[in-house]
């Protein structure tokens, strides 16, 4: 494996808060083109990992680079920089509630492009037409459903085309249907666009389907327990745990 | 980057090559789209063996391509395309269900009257309904029906009375000092200055302290009260609170509501007693009154009556200034813009209705001879 392949490591990483802590030593590559998944159970602490790989919170001990280079330790240009490479979904939707749904996904790219206004309202309602949402630019986020909000989160996080894609939980409040449609999505932008997905998920149909790597964290040994392609760890579970987070803990007869 | 395209016969050809990142070339595209509009265009065909890289601004061409060959009922070819990005495409195709979005309709002037008329009208009605809600739950409060916690209420009465403590006696303070020096700069005239000890006890107990209390606090506490329920309004906290069944008057408003009641009129007492002093700083300092003399004046000034007046107010203040900051919040809107505006509607109509009620207050005491 080369190592310009690596796109995010992360070095020995905690999880805390205060005394509080979730995790300890956490090491982990996210090779380019890869759709990593991070599990685990409610509340071990895997939204808070995202909060530190995108720079919200910062880890005690450790550090994590992007494309080879230090995040953990860069200044504050640095990190602005590595961060337009990335696209963030939040677990909330965390849309801008004055600005409609266009207003919402214009941002960024007026932010950091200098496209003309006509092409990134193009790029708006193509961004909303992928995650289904075609012609809601004009609502407000008050307006539309929570599993609406998360999609329209999604396009915002997709607005200027990031390398990297971290979604927190990104079919929680997704009808079955449109949840597949949006995991054909994360694969479809992998494939083509080269996109590299950082997805906290519980929805075990999607973790089977576009997972390519992932690591499951356990809460009571505040470790990394498995980790590994989530094909893989189903066929061979490396511990009781795993197999029945994977399995529901439904038992298998015969 | 490349992008070429020509017409052969029937067939429209697009060629890509390179890499097609940030293309924002208004004119180049215009001039493809009109080309496919052509009507003697039947098929659109994208060759893209050269196409290395490539970002949404190309995926927002094609798009306009596929729509406007749908409309014209023309055939496309997008096969020479990379797969996922002809399923990207296809993606985003695949749910086409417009909204139904009500353009506000245009109402007629006299029409346009009426509805404001009769919003006006709902909006009072939905005040007294609240404030009548307001009186039913301290009604099951004196009876100890009510549902609230213990803890919130001993919060809020921390907040509206030892933390307002500071503020109050500086504002009061200040405007006894005010009040004493414009009065001075009169009475001096006629040598009258030693009543300004008088001007400032009757001024200050009967209204000023009052004012001065509510006032602030409808600055401080009351807009607390709105951007916390408001706030609450945006999480769906309140839903929830309804459908439990928990009365939000009693949940939300009541410790609110009685911890403001109760401090009010000792906040009050506080502002009329630090605006004397106010006062006294300025006759003695500056009108060179005794501080004996003061004293006096200012004894024989205060009487009971206007003392109870004062008093008076500023609990009429309190139950203002707390149904006003907990009704806009409980009917603050969806987003984080409403809690504002939640937040100043509370603190100006508490002020306005201050005012108000001192006027109906003072009309109905002038026809009882008070
Ligand atoms: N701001 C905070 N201060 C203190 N503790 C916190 C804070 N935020 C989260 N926690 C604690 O950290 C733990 C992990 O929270 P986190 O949101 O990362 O969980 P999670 O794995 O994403 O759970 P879920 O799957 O339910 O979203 C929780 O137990 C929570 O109590
Ligand atoms: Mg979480």
């Amino acid at each position: 494996m080369k190592n310009d392949a690596v796109r995010i490591k992360a070095e020995n990483l905690t999880i805390a808060y205060g005394d509080f802590v979730l995790m300890k030593n956490l090491n982990f590559e996210v090779e380019n083109n890869d759709i990593f998944i991070i599990m685990g159970g409610s509340g071990c602490g895997k939204s808070s990992l995202l909060r530190i790989l995108t720079g919200l919170q910062s880890s005690p001990t450790g550090r994590f680079l992007i494309d080879g280079m230090d995040f953990s330790h860069s200044g504050e240009n640095r990190r602005a920089e590595l961060m337009r490479r990335c696209g963030i979904l939040y677990q909330s939707g965390a849309l801008f509630s004055s600005m409609t749904l266009g207003e919402n996904i214009a941002l960024p790219l007026q932010q950091y492009t200098d496209y003309s206004p006509k092409l990134i309202k193009e790029l708006v309602d193509l961004k909303l037409s992928l995650v289904g949402l075609r012609g809601f630019a004009d609502f407000y986020p008050s307006e539309i459903s929570g599993g609406m909000a998360k999609r329209a989160g999604l396009a915002r996080a997709l607005a200027l085309d990031p390398e990297i894609l971290y979604c927190d939980e990104p079919s929680a409040g997704l009808d079955p249907i449109s949840s597949r449609l949006l995991d054909d999505l994360i694969l479809d932008l992998n494939q083509s666009l080269g996109t590299t997905f950082v997805i906290v998920t519980h929805e075990l149909a999607s973790i089977f389907a576009v997972g390519t790597n992932s690591v499951f964290l356990d809460a009571e040994t505040k470790s990394i327990q498995a980790r590994g392609n989530p094909k893989e760890l189903l066929r061979n579970p490396p511990n009781e745990k795993i197999h029945n987070f994977l399995t529901r803990g439904e038992k298998t007869h015969g | 980057m490349d992008f070429n395209y020509k017409q052969n016969k029937e067939e429209l050809i697009l060629e890509l090559s390179g890499s097609f990142l940030n293309y924002d070339n208004e004119k180049v595209k215009e001039s493809l789209y009109a080309a496919a509009e052509d009507s003697g265009v039947r098929i659109i065909t994208v060759k893209a063996g050269g196409l290395q890289k490539w970002d949404s601004t190309l995926v927002v061409i094609l798009c306009r391509l596929v729509e406007i060959s749908r409309r014209r009922k023309i055939r496309y070819d997008f096969n020479g395309l990379p797969v996922h990005l002809q399923r990207l495409i296809e993606l985003a195709f695949s749910v086409d269900r417009k909204p139904a979005h009500d353009e506000p309709e245009q109402l007629p002037f006299l029409e346009n009257l009426g509805t404001k008329g009769l919003n006006i009208y709902g909006d009072v009605k939905k005040g007294l309904h609240f404030m009548k809600d307001c009186f039913a739950s301290l009604g099951r409060l004196l009876t100890f029906r009510a549902v609230f916690r213990r803890i919130d209420f001993l919060f809020a009465l921390e907040d509206c009375s030892y933390r307002a403590v500071g503020i109050i006696s500086l504002v009061s303070f200040m405007v006894g000092l005010i009040l004493a020096f414009v009065g001075a700069i009169q009475l001096k005239t006629f040598g009258a200055q030693i009543y300004v000890a008088s001007l400032v006890a009757i001024a200050m107990t009967r209204i000023m302290g009052a004012i001065m209390a509510g006032v602030v606090v409808a600055g401080r506490t009351g807009a607390s009260y709105a951007a916390t329920i408001g706030t609450m309004q945006v999480n769906e906290e309140i839903d929830a609170l309804k459908t439990m069944g928990v009365p939000v008057t009693d949940f939300l408003v009541l410790p609110r509501l009685s911890s403001l009641i109760i401090s009010m009129p000792f906040i009050t007492l506080l502002a009329d007693a630090m605006g004397i002093i106010g006062g006294g700083v300025v006759g003695v300092l500056m009108l060179e009154i005794s501080p004996e003399e003061y004293i006096k004046y200012t004894q024989n000034a205060l009487n009971m009556k206007n003392f109870l007046v004062g008093i008076f107010h500023g609990f009429v203040y309190g139950y203002v200034i707390a149904v006003c900051g907990c009704y806009y919040g409980i009917n603050c809107g969806r987003n984080a813009d409403s809690v504002g505006v939640a937040t100043t509607k509370a603190v100006v109509s508490s002020i306005v209705w201050m005012i108000v009620v001192t006027g109906i207050i003072t009309a109905v005491m002038e026809a009882l001879k008070i």
